[in-house]
C-alpha cells in the first residue's frame, strides 16, 4: 500500500459531489440553479474561478440547455458534468433521451426533490425514478461519502459503457447535511480515473466528416441501435461491480456493486430501499433483529441497470417489504420493479416519506409490521 | 463542425448511415442547437482542438422554440457561428406559421380565407444586434458572394456570430422552383429584404441593398408578392400597408447605419 493520505473532513452531500467532480477533472460544466442542487454548481464555479479546476463553466438559461451544452461537449470528446433536481430534470426530458440515444458519457447529479404542485423543495424520489426508462444509468447514494465515491465511479462507468449516468442524492437529507468523509488524494483518483480517451470511439472532429443522428435509410438500423442500448445496460451490470471492486482496492471503499446487502444470509424477511433513508431503515432492521425478527436489508444502489439478479437472491425470503419514497397512480415504483422479479405475492410495497414528510427509524419499524399484516399489495403511510 | 436541429436540413442531408454533408455533423433536438454548439466550442477549447462550432437552423428552430438558447448563447458571447436560414414558416412539417412568417401570408395554420397571418414578422437579426453580438448580418440566397464573404468574415471573429439568411421555399410559398432565385432577388429589389451587417461596432448596408435606401429606386412590392401563391389573396390596401411597413423597416436600418456608421 502506498503512503498517500486521505483527508478526513466533513462536507455536505452537495459539496462532496462538487469535490468529486473537481477531482474527476471534467472539461466542461454547465449549470442552471435549482434548489436543492444549486450548491453543487456554486462550489464548482468557485473551483473554476480560483483556478483549482481547469474547465469551462457555462452558465445557461435553462436545464434543457445545461444538458444540451454538456451533450455537445461530450460528443466532442470532453468529460462533462451537470446537476439538477425535480422540475429542472423534467425540463431536460427530451435531451435526456437524446443524450442516452447518442451514447454520450455524461455524468449528472440529481438531487432528489418533490415535483409540484404545490411548490415544495423537500425530498422525494419521484423525479429521479421518472427517468429510469430514458437510457441513463441511475444510481442513488446513501451517505455523503457514497455521494463522493459514486460520483467518481460514475465517470468511469459512463466512459466505459458509453451510457450517461445520473448520480442521485436526497435533497437536504444528504445534499445539505454535513457528514464526515474521506477525500482521497488526487493521485489515486487520477489512477482510478484516467483522462477520457479523446478519440474513442467516434468524436466530432474537424476534417472527420461523420454524421450523427440523421434519418435512417432503414428503420431496422434504428431498431438495432435501440437494442444495443439494452445490451449495453445488461453489460454495464458487470462493469458496475468491477468498477466498485477496483475502487475499493485502490481507494479503500466498495459497496457491493448494484446493491448493498445487510444481514440477508439468514433473513426470513427482507427490506428493500434506496437512498439516504436506508440509514434509518438499517437502524430499524438492526433493532428488529435484536428483538429476534430474522430480517435483512437490501439497498438498491442502482435502479438502471436494474439489479434483477441481486433482487432474485431474495427468493429465499418469505416476505419482501419494499420502501418507496415515491408514489405513482400504480403505487410505488420500486415495489413494482421488485415484484416484477419476485412476483406480487411475496412483495409488500410501502409508500412513505413522500412530499418530504419525515420518516424515522421508529416509523420504519411500525411500517414493517403493518406491511407483514398486509401480506401483499401497496401500503400507503 | 455543424449542429443541425430539426428542420428541412435534417432531411436534405441524406439518409443514414450515409451522409450528403462533407463535414462533421451532429443532429440535435429542435430547441437545443445553440447550446449544443456552445458545448462543442467549449470542448474544443479545453481539448485544444482547432475547429469552429457552426449551427445551421431554420426560423422555427431559431426564432421560436430555440430562441431562449440562441439569446443565451449571444448574451454569453459563446464562440458559435449561428446561421438561421429563414423560409418564413415551419416548412418541414408542412407550412405552418412561425414568428418569421410575414403579415398576411397564407400558411396551413393561417388560412387565406381568414386573411392570412395577422402579426408582423419578428426581426431576429435586429434582436441579435441588441444582444451586443460582435457580428450580425443578413444575407440572401440570391447573393451567394455576399453570403460567402459574410461567412468568411464571421469565421474570423471569436464570439457569437449570427447570420439571418433569407431562403425562399417553393412549395411553402407556392411558386415554381425555377423562380427561387428570382423570388429571392425581388425581395431585395423591392426593399422587402435588406442586406446589412454589423461588424465590430460598425453597422452598414451591403450592396445591392445600398441603392434601395433611396425609395424611388425600389421596385413595387407587388412584383415580389405576385410571384407567390401565399400572397394571392391580398388586397391593394393590404399591399399598400405592407409597403408602409417596409418604409418603417428602412427607416430603422438607416438610423442604425447613421448611428453606428464609420
Amino acid at each position: 500500500m502506498r503512503q498517500l493520505a486521505s483527508l478526513k473532513t466533513a462536507l455536505t452531500g452537495n459539496y462532496a459531489v462538487a469535490y468529486a467532480v473537481k477531482m474527476a477533472k471534467p472539461h466542461v460544466i454547465a449549470a442552471y440553479p435549482i434548489t436543492p442542487q444549486t450548491t453543487i454548481v456554486e462550489k464548482l464555479s468557485e473551483f473554476v474561478a480560483k483556478g483549482e479546476l481547469r474547465a469551462s463553466f457555462v452558465n445557461v438559461e435553462s436545464e434543457f440547455s445545461a444538458l444540451a451544452t454538456v451533450y455537445g461537449a461530450s460528443m466532442a470528446g470532453a468529460r462533462a458534468f451537470t446537476a439538477t433536481s425535480s422540475h429542472g430534470l423534467f425540463y431536460m426530458y427530451e435531451m435526456l433521451w437524446w443524450a442516452a440515444g447518442s451514447r454520450a458519457p455524461i455524468v449528472m447529479a440529481v438531487v432528489t426533490r418533490t415535483v409540484g404542485p404545490p411548490w415544495n423543495i423537500h425530498d422525494e424520489h419521484n423525479d429521479i425514478l421518472a427517468i429510469r426508462d430514458s437510457g441513463w444509468a441511475v444510481a442513488m447514494a446513501s451517505s455523503v461519502q457514497e455521494a463522493f465515491d459514486l460520483t467518481v465511479q460514475a465517470f468511469r462507468l459512463a466512459e466505459k459503457a458509453y451510457i450517461p449516468v445520473a448520480v442521485g442524492l436526497d435533497g437536504f437529507v444528504l445534499s445539505h447535511t454535513v457528514e464526515t468523509l474521506e477525500l482521497p488524494p488526487q493521485e489515486l483518483v487520477d489512477e482510478f480515473l484516467p483522462p477520457r480517451s479523446p478519440n474513442a470511439p467516434m468524436p466530432l472532429r474537424p476534417g472527420l466528416p461523420l454524421t450523427f443522428g440523421n434519418i435512417p435509410s432503414d428503420d431496422r438500423i434504428h431498431a438495432e441501435h435501440l437494442k444495443r442500448i439494452y445490451w449495453a445496460h445488461q453489460e454495464a451490470k458487470k462493469a458496475i461491480k468491477e468498477i466498485d471492486a477496483e475502487y475499493g482496492k485502490l481507494l479503500g471503499r466498495s459497496y457491493g456493486g448494484l446493491v448493498e446487502r445487510r444481514w440477508l444470509e439468514d433473513a426470513k424477511y427482507a427490506v428493500v430501499c434506496m437512498g439516504a433513508w436506508c440509514g434509518d431503515a438499517e437502524a430499524a432492521v438492526e433493532s428488529l433483529r435484536r428483538e429476534g425478527v430474522p430480517v435483512g436489508l437490501m439497498r438498491l444502489r442502482f435502479i438502471r441497470p436494474f439489479p434483477d439478479e441481486e433482487v432474485a437472491e431474495l427468493e429465499a425470503a418469505e416476505k419482501v417489504v419494499v420502501f418507496d419514497r415515491d408514489i405513482t397512480p400504480a403505487g410505488g415504483v420500486l415495489g413494482r420493479e421488485v415484484a416484477s422479479v419476485l412476483g406480487r405475492d411475496k412483495v409488500v410495497d410501502v409508500v412513505a416519506g413522500i412530499a418530504g414528510v419525515d420518516f424515522k427509524a421508529s416509523d420504519f419499524k411500525a411500517a414493517f409490521r403493518k406491511a407483514l399484516e398486509a401480506e401483499k399489495g401497496v401500503v400507503l403511510i | 463542425m455543424l449542429s443541425i436541429p430539426a428542420s428541412c436540413a435534417s432531411v436534405v442531408q441524406g439518409l443514414g448511415p450515409k451522409s450528403g454533408i462533407g463535414m462533421p455533423l451532429l443532429n440535435v433536438p429542435f430547441a437545443s442547437a445553440a447550446s449544443v454548439a456552445t458545448g462543442i466550442a467549449e470542448a474544443f477549447k479545453q481539448l485544444g482542438v482547432k475547429g469552429r462550432a457552426v449551427v445551421w437552423a431554420g426560423d422555427g428552430g431559431t426564432a421560436d422554440i430555440g430562441f431562449a438558447a440562441v439569446s443565451a448563447a449571444a448574451e454569453r458571447n459563446s464562440d458559435v457561428l449561428y446561421v438561421m436560414y429563414d423560409n418564413e414558416a415551419y416548412m418541414n412539417t408542412g407550412i405552418q406559421r412561425s414568428s418569421e412568417t410575414p403579415k398576411y401570408a397564407w400558411t396551413t395554420t393561417t388560412p387565406a380565407y381568414a386573411g392570412g397571418k395577422k402579426e408582423q414578422k419578428k426581426d431576429v437579426a435586429l434582436i441579435m444586434l441588441a444582444h451586443g453580438a460582435p457580428y450580425v448580418a443578413t444575407a440572401n440566397i440570391a447573393y451567394p458572394q455576399d453570403l460567402y464573404r459574410k461567412l468568411k468574415r464571421a469565421a474570423e471573429i471569436e464570439g457569437f456570430k449570427f447570420i439571418h439568411l433569407f431562403a425562399p421555399c417553393p412549395p411553402g410559398w407556392s411558386f415554381d422552383p425555377s423562380l427561387t432565385v428570382e423570388v429571392a432577388r425581388k425581395a431585395v429589389e423591392t426593399g422587402y429584404w435588406i442586406l446589412w451587417e454589423y461588424d465590430d461596432g460598425v453597422f452598414k448596408l451591403n450592396p445591392p441593398s445600398t441603392i434601395y435606401a433611396d425609395k424611388s429606386k425600389r421596385r413595387p412590392l407587388k412584383e415580389y408578392l405576385k410571384l407567390q401563391g401565399r400572397f394571392a389573396h391580398l388586397t391593394d390596401e393590404q399591399i399598400a400597408e405592407l409597403e408602409k411597413e417596409i418604409d418603417k423597416r428602412w427607416d430603422t436600418v438607416l438610423k442604425l447605419a447613421k448611428a453606428f456608421g464609420k
